[in-house]
């Protein structure tokens, strides 16, 4: 328990902050988190400009580098070449393309559901709680796989299916980590003294119980993205996802795993891409959770 | 009501010298305890007062080697003679528990849930006095009736969720003075409890301060509780003890400004005072960054240059009084 | 239905409570039966304006629960709640809603009545923000500024957050943020227990102050009888839920006809050694009996001192003892109430 330092200058009228604004302050002064956003940013660019600037296309065959011992890093190819001969440097940057847009808007979906979800149920309760928290318990038993191929069936194969069907199991998550957090807040004296100014329920969701559940949301959304990147690597395998000449990271990087004694490079390349992306988001993750914590100084 | 017969000539029970307890945290160096000193008579209660970062339970913490781990104290403490302080662990475990034990504040977490009362009373009896377990049984029975638990010898086979607060620290009692310690040092023992349940405790402890001769040490924030139970009572402020003196006499005339704001900020129910309480000023200091001088400095409303530049040391007043204030007297009406 | 004195011009009370009870159902697994705990039952009692009544007993007794049964926090189970006139347990949410503005609370962990994620500016504001959305930013701000200053907060610690203070700051804040709507009723849930004493009479004369300045009606809840009655016009006694004393401060000091009353104020240590050891004291024997399952008769009678002949511990145990006037404005629940 800090005293009040005096030191806070006699300045004229103060002008009142949000958290909001403490927070970009916050965020700012974090030099790994602001390092890493960085990074994040310059990755995602150099995935989104670097097929344009390239010379060799994302279904060229290079039918002199088709065999895996010449297709080695090289001037012409700097990735090296994949096992059908095609140039890696590009095909890492159209997965990246599509492994940062999965991830992150699957990531956002589930983030705004479950956290909407979650903290409804834990808020309101009763009644609601039992029939909110049950619905979640049958979508969990569903099948993961089996609610995938339902959903190619019926609308047939289409990127936009893999979001839906990942944020529809990533939610389930985050409702539940919400709403357990939203009860042990929902007991707090200041919740209490919220409602006794007469604040309505949507308000006090808003105002109040959300922006403390950041923090484990927070971590958890970091933890979601790559186990969402890693899903839909999963789904594509299974032919349900992206499709030739299309790839992600993870397509590349399970393709890597089969060559990995051969041709380490295609497994190198796409991995080195994944792991900075993950550790700058973790980095992010963190900034962000500190950030909006006004204890962390 | 104090014990006359210990004759205050006799070799101390505990003597602290210079007794300095330091924290380290991410924020920089805390000064919880400073150069305090002081001595227990065997079989006498002495009060320690203050407020909560006054020091007052860290002083004890300190000398039962029980400091959090960032902590660390300097000075002299000695126990019958020995020096405790930074003593090697095994040496420490068999002078605490069999000749200083210390209670705590809430009794619901000092018990373990998942062992009967008497386990966990034997365990301490056949550890530290060898006893067998039909002899240990035997004293703990007669303990628990010591210290008022009705039936005791049916009780003594529950389990602690079986008891009420109120019980559970007169267990935590009980267990404490199994092994009729030299020292019994009770932190805040009355503070989770209800009034009419404290006033059963304090009634158990004042029997047991006769019957038993063991010096208790009452560390408290409520003046009322060391009234009722000390023979002598010490006043602690920003980790320093600032005034010290005989029950009667302190109440009677507060010597350190601190005490006497203390003692009339009270609202008291036995009588109707003036419809304004005495406020001292202010907070209390911030053991991080204690002002040079007099801790107090900020909110006595005594203060002169010499308080702002200098530690006011503890200086004896009259036999058995000392205050760390250098203010020759003060007013009751300031 | 009370005959206490009416010292304001107005004849009807500010708030009327009649046979309010608060009782929660504990469900104890799926093939176990529901118990009751009656937190709070049929307890009745009025507020005038400028009042400060004090509620005191110890853990258990339904104080608190007393206290957000009257704001309609928590649902009282029976009974009414009248406000100027207007039944609160009846009123519709969005009556309830504009009526809050009158109704306001002070609680006892003051760190954790304040959003940890908010700026003291944003938590003071937050009433005002509710009740009167039309007020643009600045003109709020002024509001806020002026109660912090009131409160003895100085203006520079508007954007700062709760850790940041200690907990006499904390409660200031707390007290800013009840205060800002200029209520008519504050209920104050043990507001100086978990504070230190110098600061504890800080905040008990800032109450004060605020009482007498703005004609507040105060509920004030505690466990501790010596502010309660350096506090409170009237007091009021609870016990196992049920209400047992209620009387003007004085009279209630000077005689109490209630044996737990007299058992509680002389159980209160006093800070003066002379005074604290000559006193006659009542220790009561045992604990708290359980609220899901209370005595018979009067709840009081397994620890009360003159309960324990046979022949009147029969009468205690068969019927409940009704809250009885024993002298002008002061009533107690005792069949023997002569003999306290």
């Amino acid at each position: 328990m800090t005293a009040d330092s005096l030191s806070a200058p006699a300045a004229a009228p103060v002008r009142g902050r949000s958290l909001w604004d403490d927070a970009l302050r916050r965020l700012l002064r974090n030099r790994a988190a602001v390092t890493a956003a960085v990074t994040l940013l310059m990755l995602a660019a150099v995935c989104l400009i670097g097929p344009l600037l390239s010379p060799h296309a994302i279904d060229q065959v290079y039918w002199d580098r088709l065999s895996l011992d010449a297709a080695a890093p090289s001037w012409d190819h700097w990735f090296g070449n994949d096992a059908n001969g095609r140039d890696l440097m590009v095909r890492v940057f159209y997965g990246g393309q599509i492994s940062l847009m999965v991830g992150l808007t699957a990531t956002f979906v589930a983030l705004i559901i479950g956290v909407t979800w979650g903290a409804t149920a834990g808020f309101m309760g009763g009644q609601v709680d039992n029939i909110m928290m049950r619905i979640v318990d049958v979508m969990y038993s569903l099948p993961f796989m089996f609610f995938v191929i339902l959903l190619m069936v019926f609308f047939g194969r289409n990127i936009f299916l893999i979001f839906v069907a990942i944020g529809a199991v990533e939610w389930l998550d985050m409702a539940r980590i919400v709403r357990g957090q939203t009860l042990s807040l929902k007991r707090r004296e200041f919740i209490e003294a919220a409602r006794a100014a007469g604040v309505g329920t949507a308000t006090i969701i808003r105002r109040h119980i959300l922006p403390n559940t950041l923090g484990p949301v927070v971590v958890y959304t970091t933890l979601a993205v790559p186990k969402v990147i890693l899903l839909e690597s999963f789904i594509s395998f299974l032919g349900l996802g992206v499709q030739e000449p299309l790839t992600s990271w993870g397509v590349l990087i399970s393709e890597g795993a089969k060559e990995m004694e051969t041709a380490p490079w295609m497994l190198i390349w796409p991995a080195i891409f994944l792991a900075i992306s993950l550790f700058c988001l973790n980095f992010v993750g963190d900034g962000v959770r500190d950030a909006l914590d006004p204890r962390d100084r | 009501m104090t014990s006359l017969d210990s004759v205050p000539e006799t070799a101390p029970l505990l003597a602290v010298d210079r007794l300095n307890t330091r924290f380290d945290t991410p924020e920089g160096e805390v000064a919880a305890v400073n150069d305090v000193s002081f001595t227990i008579q065997p079989g006498e209660t002495i009060g320690i007062v203050g407020e909560s970062g006054s020091g007052k339970s860290q002083v004890f913490l300190s000398i039962m080697g029980l400091l959090a781990i960032n902590g660390r104290a300097t000075g002299s403490v000695r126990f019958r003679g020995e020096e405790v302080l930074g003593i090697p662990r095994q040496r420490l475990n068999r002078i605490r528990g069999r000749h200083m034990s210390m209670i705590f504040q809430d009794p619901m977490t000092s018990l373990n849930p998942y062992l009967k009362v008497s386990q966990q009373l034997n365990e301490v009896l056949m550890q530290h006095m060898g006893l067998g377990q039909r002899e240990a049984t035997k004293r703990s029975i007669a303990m628990l009736d010591l210290v008022r638990i009705p039936e005791a010898s049916r009780r003594i086979d529950m389990y602690p969720h079986e008891f009420s607060g109120g019980m559970r620290q007169r267990v935590m009692i009980a267990m404490a003075l199994l092994c009729q310690p030299g020292l019994l040092i009770a932190d805040e023992p009355t503070t989770a409890l209800d009034v009419t349940v404290q006033a059963q405790i304090l009634d158990v402890m004042e029997d047991l301060r006769c019957e038993l001769q063991t010096a208790i040490v009452l560390i408290t924030h409520d003046m009322g509780v060391i009234a009722r139970l000390s023979d002598r009572v010490m006043v602690m402020y920003g980790g320093r003890v600032v005034e010290t003196g005989p029950v009667q006499a302190l109440f009677d005339h507060p010597q350190h400004p601190y005490t006497a704001g203390l003692l009339r900020a009270m609202p008291r129910v036995d009588r109707h005072g003036t419809s304004e309480l005495y406020v001292i000023p202010g907070q209390p200091p911030n053991l991080q960054y204690l002002p040079a001088g007099c801790a107090y400095q900020d909110r006595c409303p005594h203060v002169h240059d010499r308080c702002l530049g200098d530690v006011p040391p503890l200086i004896a007043t009259a036999p058995g009084r000392a205050k760390a204030c250098f203010l020759d007297q003060i007013h009751s009406d300031a | 239905m009370t005959a206490g004195s009416q010292t304001t011009d107005d004849t009807t009370p500010l708030l009327q409570v009649d046979d309010l009870a608060v009782h929660f159902h504990i469900n104890r697994g799926l093939f176990r039966s529901n118990d009751v705990v009656r937190a709070v039952d049929g307890v009745s009692f009025t507020l005038n304006r400028s009042e400060t009544l004090g509620i005191v007993g110890e853990s258990g007794c339904g104080k608190s629960t007393l206290g957000r049964a009257v704001l309609q926090l928590l649902k009282p189970s029976q009974g009414s709640v009248v406000w100027l006139g207007q039944d609160l347990t009846k009123a519709d949410t969005e009556t309830m809603r504009r009526l809050r503005k009158d109704l306001q609370i002070i609680f006892q962990d003051p760190l954790a009545s304040l959003d940890p994620r908010m700026t003291i500016g944003d938590i003071i504001d937050e009433p005002l923000m509710t009740h009167f959305p039309e007020l643009s930013r600045s003109e709020r701000r002024e509001r806020v500024r002026s109660i912090m200053d009131r409160v003895g907060l100085r203006e520079q610690m508007i954007n700062r957050y709760p850790h940041e203070f200690s907990g006499g700051q904390a409660q200031r804040i707390g007290i800013a943020r009840a205060m800002i709507l200029s209520p008519q009723l504050i209920v104050c849930d043990e507001p100086v227990s978990a504070l230190d004493v110098s600061i504890q009479a800080q905040i008990v004369n800032l109450l004060t102050h605020l009482q007498r300045e703005f004609a507040l009606s105060l509920v004030f809840i505690s466990h501790d009888l010596s502010v309660v009655r350096h506090i409170s016009h009237r007091i009021a006694v609870m016990y196992l839920g049920k209400l047992v004393e209620i009387a003007d401060r004085n009279a209630l000091f000077a005689k109490q006809h209630h044996p737990y009353t007299k058992a509680l104020i002389s159980a209160v240590p006093v800070p003066d050694p002379r005074v604290e050891r000559s006193r006659q004291r009542v220790v009561l024997v045992g604990d708290l009996p359980s609220p899901i399952d209370p005595p018979s008769g009067c709840r009081f009678r397994t620890r009360c001192p003159i309960a324990q002949a046979p022949e009147i511990q029969k009468v205690c145990a068969t019927a409940e003892p009704p809250l009885t006037e024993v002298a002008p404005g002061h009533r107690a629940a005792c069949h023997f109430w002569q003999q306290a």
